[in-house]
């Protein structure tokens, strides 16, 4: 019952040792792995180390988007990437404590996929791009077809994440996330908002309130119908409070969430709609007051 | 004997401070620096692990275990079950009704039933998942109102479900008032969350005995109980105490001690036990969950009248310290009140839920959320100040309790109310600047779910009341040696006492007396063990008194033979004669001596066994002088509460206390922050849940304990009202702040939201109002 642990010096070495013993489970910061193994919960015969690999531990601008290696943790994110990718820089920083952050990673959050992920609601906010690598090629999975269960994703047995690609902001960005203490504490629902005035969307997402986390697809395209048609997103004129408080039902209309140990049903459900409509305050000021810029 | 660590202890530092100073603690160094050796940093080389097997069922009977394989599997030396017992498979207490290895009867979740040594942590859990346990799985008994009224329930030990009814009636039973309030009030389980988990290292001695290295409260409580579980006599029976990582009550019971015992002697080898944070919540008991129902009389102009309350504690699976838990909450239970009719029935039960026990001002805690909430429903149904219908009941010296006793010392209600009262008030939350925020000090922090919006300020008060020591008859003593000798030129005391040191500072305190009363500079705080007499339990609030009291009287008695020796060599009375730094000095205060030389090379020692006055068991209605002292705390706090998300920040939290002397001030801050923060988190987030018998959140992750974000500054203060009957004057000083802070912090919430909030934790949803 020993555990081999694979050290790859490089990225094609990780990728080989992938593809001849899919059952190897990766480990990046540790944080979610280091947990499961202790309690017993996984016993993998491998366990494939990719901390040596220096170039997941850079990030860089690819095209219209930002690259963001596997090994980029939460604390060089919000050190290096707070101004283009606001939103997931303000979940980083609601991460776990300065120890976690230091160590855990956004490629991490992907790979555990639980619902209660804080980097989740912000990457389906920003139609993010999870770059997986096998030996045998390149695959690029939309962020909104990679979660498929409850701490289930998309990638195949030999896929590794080399990069989530995420394009820079374009408007305002928000996340909010609810607890019972006021640091270090996991979420007991979460939500990420992005405008786009560059395209006139709007992303909405949340966490802990379904069995993935979850785009709330119908508020956003009220939304964005709604800043289109009425002509706000170009006059920047203050919210319809009517539509403010519709959105936020919206949003929390999308939620199928369970009660459970940290909270019910019926207040996870509530509490999506109040930060719903608050953060899109805080982003809609925000625009107004052109605080952030307006172009990719 | 010196403790097997792998970093060397040197409690001995040479510091000065006498009593009334703040000395630096002799440990502070070492455990800032992180290289104090905790019990789980305890080490010898050839020792094995021990590991334990517990019930996953709450209640079972056991079919048959079969541990074929366990014992087959590579590097496993034992494996043991009740069969293997030698002496009594029973431990408890006051009441041994607790097996150390379950026989056919499962009585909780986590109940142990099988235990294993091996070469290897690893290979010893393993080995413990593969022993295999038929169970017949019952129903649990999990609901205490049950256990108390219904006689068709189950009886989980014999003599039924109710541990202990204590009835406290004073007065007139029919009195009615004008005004009278009902409340139902409940109390969820919270857990003591100390950091270091239960660890300890068993050595079999070449005597046939036992070594024990143990985090412990009370070394002699423990021995008394493996002797018994051992089969084996005091004396070889050793303990010694081992780096403690707090303890706040869950090191009151047994955890590991038997079981590393049984697999040392079994196999001859050195054993080491650590539980993992999980286990822990397994391993230990926690605070009784309360169901309250109270009923408060009083006059249009604010008086009490009467008092009537049902107080159910859920004791759990076994007796623990229950029956001392429902003493302190039925005679505690109308608070630091007069009220001439009082009514009271307290219960302890048995269920299948995880046993219960002590934690830091157990009884009190609970009472005083029921009777502090009572006091503000009163206010608000006389349109009265809440502090203003405290004052008017305030408890005073000289009044009577509802036992009968009359309060012979300092019982400062009123002033303690008063203090907090006119403290100064933090500045109000700028409402419509919502860009001049600071995430930290908002309800929801640094998760960013308010800016300002829906923030509501509220401000709540409460006050609890307290016995220090053990009550109702138990002969509570310590035991000190204090030794005094010239070494390397000077005279070094040195303080040997059984008595705890679990991180509250009884090692600074003793060298603190020592100091004072013999006038030296340096004394040697000698480890902790079973070599000297009982120092009695590091609980109730009670070390500094008693083993203080101990510590005093030793010095006292071994100053009086310094200054005899001195006087018969100067040829004066000794009466005359006064020790100070280093000196003997005369009544016209010229240095006579110097304490060296009249010592020369003699070692004085003296031992001495000290009781503080005794106190009287309860009568059928709960009349008797049953507690040793009273103590008093009263917060007050102030919240802002997000009342749209109900998520809350304490904004400020401020105490003030009677101490009687403040023996070492920055301790005594040290416990009242410490104690108010605990408060805090039974207030806003602190519970196991429990739900059919069954721990649902067993791990950090979900159950929460304040961070330095959650637990705001803190405006304390100090009085020092003496005690006639105390050592100094002291008040014991650990658990009272721990027991007005909930109920100030609730106040506070009810006043922001005008949710009613009859539990403990309040969670967001009691707020919100979303089911
Ligand atoms: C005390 C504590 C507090 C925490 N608080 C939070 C919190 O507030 N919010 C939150 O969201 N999470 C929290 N977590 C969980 C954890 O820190 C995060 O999920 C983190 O993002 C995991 O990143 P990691 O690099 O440590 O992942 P690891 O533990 O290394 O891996 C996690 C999973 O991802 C897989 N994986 C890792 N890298 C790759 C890769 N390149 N390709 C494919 N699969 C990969 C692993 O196999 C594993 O399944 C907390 C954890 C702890 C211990």
């Amino acid at each position: 019952m020993a555990m081999e642990f694979l050290r790859p010096a490089t990225w094609d070495e990780a990728l080989a040792a992938k593809a001849e013993h899919p059952g190897a489970l990766p480990i990046s910061g540790g944080t979610d792995v280091m947990v499961e193994i202790n309690f017993d919960a996984t016993r993998p015969e491998y366990l494939l180390d990719l901390t040596r690999i220096e170039e997941l531990t850079d990030w860089s601008a690819d095209g219209e988007r930002l690259r963001i290696g596997a090994g980029v943790t939460y604390t060089s994110l919000i050190a290096d990437l707070a101004d283009r990718l606001p939103g997931l820089a303000m979940a980083s920083r609601t991460v776990g404590s300065p120890q976690i952050r230091n160590r855990g990673t956004v490629a991490g959050n992907l790979g555990s996929a639980s619902p209660a992920g804080d980097a989740h609601p912000p990457l389906l906010a920003d139609d993010a791009v999870v770059e997986a690598h096998s030996a045998r090629g390149v695959r690029h999975i939309p962020i909104t077809e990679f979660y498929t269960g409850v701490k289930r994703n998309a990638l195949e047995p030999d896929e590794l994440i080399a990069a989530v690609l995420v394009p820079p902001a374009d408007g305002p960005q928000q996340f909010a996330k609810i607890g019972t203490r006021n640091a270090m504490v996991i979420s007991v629902t979460a939500f990420g908002l992005a405008l786009h005035p560059s395209t006139g969307t709007v992303g909405a997402a949340f966490g802990s309130a379904a069995p993935t986390p979850r785009r709330a697809t119908k508020a956003e395209q009220f939304l964005a119908a709604e800043l289109t048609e009425s002509g706000r997103w170009d006059s920047r004129a203050e919210l319809d409070p009517a539509a403010v408080t519709r959105f936020g039902a919206l949003v929390a209309e999308a939620a199928t969430p369970i009660d459970d140990v940290r909270g019910t049903a019926d207040y996870r459900t509530h509490a999506l709609s109040v930060m719903a409509r608050r953060t899109l305050v805080w982003a809609w000021t925000d625009y107004r007051r052109k605080r952030v810029r307006t172009c990719a | 004997m010196s403790t097997p660590t792998r970093t060397e202890q040197n409690l001995g530092a040479d510091i000065a401070g006498g009593v009334g100073e703040s000395p630096l603690r002799p440990d502070g160094t070492l455990k800032v620096t992180g290289e104090f050796a905790y019990s789980s940093d305890l080490w010898l080389t050839g020792m094995l692990w021990g590991a334990t097997l517990r019930s996953p069922h709450p209640s079972a009977r056991i079919r048959s275990i079969d541990i074929t394989e366990a014992v087959r599997t590579d590097g496993v030396y034992a494996v043991l079950t009740h069969d293997d017992v030698p002496g009594d498979n029973l431990y408890g207490l006051e009441h041994a009704d607790q097996p150390v290895l379950a026989g056919d009867v499962i009585r909780y979740q986590g109940e142990a039933v099988a235990i294993v040594a091996a070469d290897h942590p690893e290979t010893a859990r393993r080995a413990v998942n593969k022993i295999v346990v038929d169970y017949e799985v019952h129903e649990p008994l999990t609901d205490p109102e049950q256990a108390v009224f219904d006689s068709t329930a189950p009886a989980l030990h014999e003599g039924g479900n109710v541990l202990r009814h204590l009835p406290i009636r004073r007065g007139d039973p029919d009195a009615t008032a004008d005004v009278v309030v009902h409340g139902e009030y409940e109390v969820g389980m919270q857990d003591q969350a100390f950091l270091g988990p239960e660890s300890g290292l068993a050595v079999p001695a070449d005597d046939g005995g036992i070594d024990l290295y143990i985090a412990t409260q009370w070394l002699h409580v423990d021995q008394k109980q493996l002797c018994r579980v051992l089969g084996m006599p005091a004396n070889k029976v050793r303990l010694s105490l081992a780096g403690v990582g707090g303890a706040f009550g869950a090191r009151e019971d047994l955890s590991m001690q038997a079981h590393a015992c049984l697999l040392a002697l079994q196999t001859g080898r050195p054993v080491k036990m650590m539980y993992s944070r999980e286990e822990s919540f397994f391993g230990h008991v926690h605070r009784h969950p309360a169901k309250m129902r109270y009923e408060h009389g009083a006059t249009r102009d604010g008086k009490l009248v009467y008092v009537k309350a049902q107080i159910i504690l859920d004791g759990g699976a076994y007796a623990s310290s229950t029956p001392a838990v429902v003493a302190n909450a039925a005679t505690l239970g109308v608070g630091p009140y007069k009220v001439r009719n009082v009514s009271v029935d307290c219960y302890g039960v048995y269920t299948n839920n995880p046993p219960c026990g002590a934690m830091r001002g157990f009884g009190a805690v609970q009472a005083a959320f029921g009777y502090e909430s009572q006091m503000d429903k009163l206010a608000d149904a006389l349109d009265m100040d809440p502090v203003e219908v405290r004052t008017r009941n305030a408890l005073h010296e000289g009044a009577t309790m509802p036992t009968g006793q009359v309060v012979d010392s300092a019982a400062p209600v009123e002033e303690l109310l008063e203090r907090v009262k006119a403290m100064p008030l933090p500045p109000e939350p700028n409402a419509s600047d919502l860009d001049g925020y600071d995430l930290r000090l908002l309800p929801g922090g640094v998760s960013n779910t308010t800016h300002g919006e829906g923030v509501r300020r509220g401000v709540g008060y409460a006050i609890g009341i307290k016995n220090v020591c053990f009550s109702e008859g138990f002969d509570d003593y310590s035991t000190a040696r204090v030794t005094l000798k010239v070494n390397g030129g000077d005279a070094v005391a040195t303080v040997y006492t059984a008595a705890a040191e679990v991180g509250q500072g009884l090692v600074t305190v003793q060298q603190q007396i020592a100091r004072t009363e013999l006038g030296v500079e340096q004394v040697v705080i000698q480890p902790a063990d079973t070599g000297v007499g009982s120092g009695g339990s590091t609980s109730a609030s009670r070390q500094t008194y008693v083993t203080g009291g101990a510590v005093k009287a030793a010095c006292e008695q071994v100053r009086a033979r310094v200054l005899r020796q001195a006087a018969k060599h100067l040829d004066l009375p000794a009466s005359q004669l006064r020790l100070h730094a280093g000196k003997i000095v005369s009544a016209d205060e010229a240095v006579v001596a110097a304490v060296v030389d009249v010592l020369g090379g003699e070692t004085i020692t003296e031992t001495v066994t000290w009781r503080h006055r005794p106190t009287h068991p309860l009568d059928e209605n709960g009349q008797g002088n049953a507690h040793v002292q009273y103590a008093f705390a009263a917060h007050r706090a102030i919240v802002d509460v997000d009342v749209e998300l109900g998520l809350v920040r304490v904004v400020q939290l401020d105490c003030a206390q009677d101490v009687g002397k403040a023996m070492n001030p920055d301790a005594v801050v040290g416990q009242i922050h410490g104690g108010s923060a605990q408060g805090l988190g039974l207030a806003v987030m602190e519970e196991i849940q429990v739900s059919g018998g069954m721990v649902r959140n067993p791990s950090f992750t979900d159950y929460l304990i304040p961070t330095i974000l959650d637990m705001p500054p803190m405006q304390v203060d100090v009085l020092e009202l003496a005690d006639p009957n105390a050592p100094y004057g002291l008040r014991g000083v650990g658990e009272p702040p721990t027991i007005s802070s909930t109920p100030a912090i609730v106040a506070a919430i009810r006043h922001a939201t005008g949710a009613d909030l009859t539990r403990v934790p309040v969670q967001p949803h009691h707020i919100t109002g979303t089911p």
